[in-house]
């Protein structure tokens, strides 16, 4: 197995006195996308958070190449080159949509990506380019949100519930870029709901329930049986 | 058929309250065993106590936090002056007079400031303060901007040796400070008071569960304008001289009151108490250095602020769980 | 005639309120703080212009290129150091930590510059005048001053909507957790608001000297006309702030022309009578 680019050791974290995770322990390797899947509740945006540096987390419990980046300030984290597509997508309703996108890139680490090939990649986008971001549908709106962070020419990109919220074909239409992203050397953790997508999406999926990790494994070795076990917790 | 009932008081609120029933006595002998000069610190301290903890109940309750209470201090003295020097109503009888004139006028004025949201209200109350001063320096009848001081046949009325005079002023200045604390302790056990506490909280919740938070905010202003007219006409008749940069003073009405209720603890009401007590320690012994007394008055209530954001009250009570009045609301299961 | 050249007056003192306005509304927009002591810091920018002048015997428009510098240094280090502690869910901190500065401030000028009132000399500029017809004549300076608000204004409005750190700023008004999350560091950006407010402090603050004498004690009145600017004009919209100061202007020089004693009181009412029919503004900005 090659090295991890980002490792999380034992990783707990807490909302005041209430335990939101305990001790996770991932690995995601370069070029790989790892799926979250769990219940609502099971602490999967929790760990997107604390990977971004929006949670308060024992410093060494996050690794990324090695060096420990737990609880670092999130903007930070940007820099060093994690960055999350929101749930629920969260643009900046008084930007336009390429303002948007120019936020995400404003730190300008270097990379294959910027304005042109993210318009590559969602051609709408670049016909709305000038409109107020609440304007775009919410698949448009979510293609914003993925492009915005992409910007920042991330080596691991977070996409929190992605297709909350979206109709079943806009969905397949965003998934289908996914491919196109990862071959630009990106890693990628994506948490969904849609086990299904998930499945279809992820090497290698780790299941959350309530706050600890209750089954992982290669997506294709994984049986409906298994998942819905470590899912509901029956 | 209720089996509980709600409990006020704890062993520290029944101690804390006879202690201020004590030095309720013994600060309404006080006319026998201290002398003239310590008998005006101590009515310009009880003035402070209920300068401030009406502020609190603005501030730190309501949520309301103003900074231009001067405007209702002003007002009070005004319109003692003005009922006295040109009505001819009894000095005594125009205090009274000045809060519900006061509250009077609090009710549109806060009709039209709580238009402002959030910070921008505390500007507005600014606004308002200073328009009062600019017309009291317009009212020529009472000498605008220059000031004037109280006739003597004005002055005797209230009684006709000085000695009594300096007693009658010091015992209202007593009375005073004991109502507004037994109206605050008095709203805070009713269910307003509960609001209130809901408020202070956390309003958006406080909301969500039916208080209906403009209204009680309204009133609050509103009585807080009453009592601090009164305790403003009281000052200004002890002082017998006013002009509209004293009667209006941000200094002395706002940024004192407000520096003693954050030092002492704000939404506490033992927070005036112990800030007016520290301030005028404070005052003592740095009195002679003028306007840095202020600067470092203003150091210290941001350290407060930012270190002890519930003041040193509330650095006692979360320590020690002591509360002076008997306020906290706990559930006591009858025994059948 | 002589009401005509009141107007116009009042209008090119409105410049110089709606300046007063716009640093104290750039602040709000960006991180919901209302900065009590703003008066304060344009009269202690009208200082550091006093000393300026003094020291190194400079004009006081040239003193600008010191002070403003100096004002948006205070500003950045205040911010980052004191008063983005204060920033929060809680409106009780800010308010009570910018009043604790307001009069730190105001009583620190006192102790050191005392309380008389000075004046700072912009030679020859100060009396001229341009004769624009019909008998009228508008100072030279006064103009200076108007065209600097507008100059501001503009330049704040450009830079608002133009350029990556406008961009900054309106991404951190609208959400400030996605924001951080997006690699903008919230602490640096505010500092940066504060050190452009300040900045603007500065500019504001030595054309009062300029124009009148000034005091340790005049700052409260200074915030109070720029807040009146910014609810005139409708929050978050800088056009409507210079409409804003130009309205509290022209009040005050009408209410003087009346009666002396009516130039302040004028400018409250004309606010009041705002806040009573239009609480909005005049101009609020809509957001989509």
């Amino acid at each position: 197995m090659p090295d991890p680019i980002l490792e999380l050791r034992d990783l707990d974290a807490h909302y005041g006195d209430f335990q939101a995770l305990f001790g996770v322990s991932m690995r995601v390797a370069e070029g790989e996308v790892v799926a979250v899947i769990g219940a609502n509740g099971a602490g999967k945006s929790t760990l997107l958070k604390c990977i971004a540096g929006a949670m308060p987390v024992r410093h060494n419990a996050i690794q990324l190449y090695g060096v420990s980046i737990g609880g670092d300030p999130a903007h930070d984290v940007v820099s060093r080159g994690i960055a999350l597509v929101p749930e629920g997508r969260r643009l900046f309703p008084s930007l336009s949509v390429e303002e948007n996108l120019l936020i995400g890139g404003q730190l300008g680490r270097k990379g294959p990506w910027n304005l042109k090939r993210v318009y590559e990649l969602f051609p709408v986008l670049e016909e709305r380019r000038h409109q107020p971001a609440p304007s775009l549908s919410g698949g448009q709106q979510q293609m914003v949100a993925i492009g915005r962070a992409l910007m920042a020419n991330p080596r691991l990109l977070l996409c929190d519930e992605i297709s909350l919220g979206l109709a079943p074909i806009v969905i397949r239409d965003i998934y289908a870029r996914i491919p196109a992203i990862v071959a630009e050397g990106l890693s990628l953790i994506i948490v969904e709901q849609d086990v299904v997508q998930a499945l279809k999406t992820a090497r290698y999926v780790y299941c959350l329930q309530e706050g600890r990790v209750a089954l992982q494994g290669e997506a294709k070795a994984l049986t409906r049986e298994k998942i819905s076990a470590a899912y509901f917790g029956v | 058929m209720s089996d509980f009932r709600v409990q006020h008081a704890s062993w520290s609120s029944r101690i804390g309250t006879t202690i201020v029933v004590l030095a309720f006595v013994a600060f309404a002998a006080a006319p026998w065993w201290a002398d003239r000069a310590n008998l005006r610190l101590l009515s310009e301290i009880f003035a402070y106590v209920a300068l401030a903890s009406l502020w609190n109940l603005l501030a730190g309750y309501a949520g309301l936090v103003s900074v231009g209470q001067q405007a209702y201090v002003g007002l009070g003295a005004y319109v003692l002056f003005g009922l006295a020097m040109l009505a001819g109503v009894h000095p005594l009888a125009a205090i009274p007079l000045a809060g519900i004139a006061a509250a009077i006028v609090a009710l549109p004025v806060a009709a039209l400031i709580f238009r402002l949201r959030g910070h921008y209200f505390a500007i507005g109350t600014w606004v308002v303060a200073e328009v009062f001063r600019l017309l009291a320096a317009q009212t020529t009848a009472l000498d605008g901007g220059s000031g004037t001081s109280l006739p003597a046949a004005v002055v005797v009325s209230i009684a006709s040796s000085r000695q009594m005079r300096e007693f009658t002023i010091y015992w209202i200045a007593l009375a005073q400070v004991a109502v507004v604390l037994f109206a605050i302790v008095w709203l805070l056990r009713s269910r307003y008071g509960l609001a209130l506490t809901a408020i202070r909280d956390n309003e958006l919740g406080a909301r969500s569960n039916g208080v209906d938070v403009a209204r009680i905010k309204y009133c609050v202003y509103v009585a807080v304008a009453f009592g601090t007219a009164m305790v403003g006409a009281l000052i200004f008749l002890q002082k017998i001289r006013i002009s509209p940069d004293t009667a209006f003073s941000v200094n002395d009405w706002t940024a004192f009151v407000i520096f003693i209720t954050v030092i002492g603890g704000i939404g506490r009401i033992e927070g005036p108490i112990i800030g007016t007590v520290i301030f005028f320690l404070l005052r003592q012994t740095l009195a002679d250095l003028g306007a840095i007394y202020l600067l470092i008055l203003g150091v210290v209530a941001i350290a407060v602020m930012l270190k002890a954001p519930k003041g040193l009250w509330g650095l006692i009570a979360d320590r020690y769980g002591w509360q002076v009045f008997p306020l906290e609301r706990r559930l006591v299961i009858n025994k059948r | 005639m002589e009401w005509l050249n009141t107007i116009l007056q009042g209008i090119l003192l409105g410049g110089l309120y709606a300046m007063f306005a716009a640093g104290l509304s750039l602040i709000f927009g960006v991180m919901r703080l209302v900065n009590i002591a703003h008066g304060d810091l344009i009269v202690l920018a009208a200082y550091v212009a006093l000393v300026a002048t003094q020291t190194l015997g400079i004009n006081p428009i040239v003193s600008l290129i010191v002070v403003v510098p100096v004002m948006a240094a205070i500003g950045y280090v205040l911010q980052r150091g004191l008063l983005n502690r204060t920033l929060g869910d809680d409106l009780l901190p800010p308010l009570l930590v910018t009043f604790g500065l307001s009069v730190i401030i105001q009583n620190g000028l006192l102790e050191i510059f005392t309380a008389d009132s000075v004046k700072l000399n912009a030679g020859a500029v100060e009396i001229q005048s341009i004769a624009v017809g019909g008998g009228l004549a508008l100072g030279v300076l006064p103009l200076i001053q108007f065209a600097l608000a507008i100059a501001v204004i503009g330049g704040l409005q450009w830079l608002f909507y133009r350029t990556a750190l406008g961009r900054a700023f309106r991404a951190t008004s609208d959400d400030q957790s996605v924001a951080q999350l997006m690699g903008l560091n919230n602490a640096h950006v505010f500092g940066l608001a504060m050190a452009l407010s300040l900045a603007i402090v500065a500019v504001a603050g030595v054309l009062l000297a300029v124009r009148a004498n000034f005091d340790p004690s005049m700052g409260p009145a200074r915030l109070i006309f720029g807040f009146e600017a910014v609810i005139i004009g409708g929050l978050g919209s800088m056009w409507g702030t210079l409409a804003g100061g130009i309205i509290i202007g022209v009040a005050q020089a009408i209410g003087a022309q009346i009666d002396p004693g009516w130039n302040l009181l004028a400018g409250h009412i004309a606010f009041l009578i705002v806040l009573a029919i239009r609480p909005q503004g005049l101009f609020p900005k809509v957001h989509g």
